[in-house]
């Protein structure tokens, strides 16, 4: 804390997180572990070119190109590594695929463990603690507080997510959808349905 | 454009919101990829230190709502970089002190720069 109380009209602010990451970036970059650019370059990829469209277009590739669906639930980490997405920490990546006898979910119940490369970074809700508790121990009802309803005979199945493992739920490809380009496609899968809490928009909700 | 999600009690909804909503967060995310990069630690220590600050902030009554998530973020970055040698928690303060004392001394509005004078 500031060590004096006079008025701070003619100084500035930083708030104690502030504080603290300044104080991180200045001793890191002193000492040479980081460097200010590399940061930088990290953040604007984050914010606008890894996100969930990356995986929209895996999920339409698997739904249109049946080579592709088998190599991608085979080896995940391997399918994407050939598309371009990489995860920066090392970890491995499955694709666990819906059928109509069974839906995927995936949380992380320790702490937030999500497939950044093919998702982007996961939305706050992912990283509170009542969807990690309840996620595992009441997944329909979490569904149906999501707006999703699935049939009773369906087998629900949640993943817990590592930092060695990380997962992706391959939605089921909407019926009418026959010729539809990838990019077309692409346009069905929300964020969601790669995590299993949605599902993806059928033709005719993306025709209004 | 997707539905916009339900809102839910108790699970905090965005529908794609901000990926961080202040600058420290997005420089706190980024610094932990770096010092993972150059070995400094590996994922599995990052993850399990970042799991008991998340248990230990719940533990002292954080909602643990996702919102004060880079806060725990923030507190696994300085125990690690303690934990591993990088810099000890009294170093940490100096440095936090003295952007302070920098940021006290600017005027408001103009870029807060650190300088030696800063480090009492």
């Amino acid at each position: 804390m500031s060590d004096h109380d006079h008025s701070h009209d003619h100084g500035s602010e930083l708030s104690e997180q502030q504080l603290r990451v300044r104080a991180l970036e200045t001793i890191l970059v002193e000492k040479g572990y980081v460097d200010p650019q590399a940061l930088d370059a990290i953040v604007e990829a984050y914010e606008t070119k890894i996100g969930p469209r990356n995986g929209a277009l895996i999920v339409a590739k698997a739904w249109a190109d049946p080579a592709f669906k088998q190599a991608l639930l085979k080896d995940a980490t391997a399918a994407v590594a050939t598309l371009g997405h990489v995860s920066p920490v090392g970890d491995h990546l499955v694709a666990v695929e819906n059928t109509p006898r069974r839906h995927n979910m995936i949380v992380c119940t320790l702490c937030s463990c999500y497939p950044w490369e093919v998702l982007g970074l996961p939305p706050v809700w992912y990283k509170s603690a009542p969807y990690r508790s309840r996620a595992v121990k009441d997944p329909r009802g979490v569904l149906a507080d999501f707006g999703v309803a699935l049939p009773k005979e369906t087998e629900i199945r949640v993943w817990d997510s590592t930092a060695e493992t990380r997962f992706l739920v391959l939605p089921m490809r909407p019926a009418g959808t026959d010729g539809w380009t990838e990019e077309g496609l692409a346009d069905l899968v929300t964020r969601d349905s790669m995590i299993g809490t949605g599902l993806v928009r059928t033709p005719a909700e993306i025709a209004t | 454009m997707a539905k916009p999600t339900i809102p839910v009690p108790g699970i905090p909804c965005d529908a794609e919101g901000p990926v961080f909503r202040e600058p420290w967060e997005a420089q706190a995310f980024a610094m932990a990829l770096a010092l993972h990069e150059r070995g400094v630690f590996t994922w599995p220590e990052w993850a399990s230190t970042l799991g008991e600050e998340i248990k230990r902030a719940q533990a002292a009554g954080d909602p643990d709502t996702g919102d004060t998530y880079y806060r725990h973020w923030l507190n696994t970055l300085e125990r690690l970089v303690a934990q591993k040698g990088v810099a000890d928690e009294v170093t940490l303060a100096r440095y936090r002190d003295a952007w302070d004392h920098a940021a006290d001394r600017t005027p408001h509005g103009a870029p807060i720069e650190l300088r030696a004078e800063d480090f009492k």
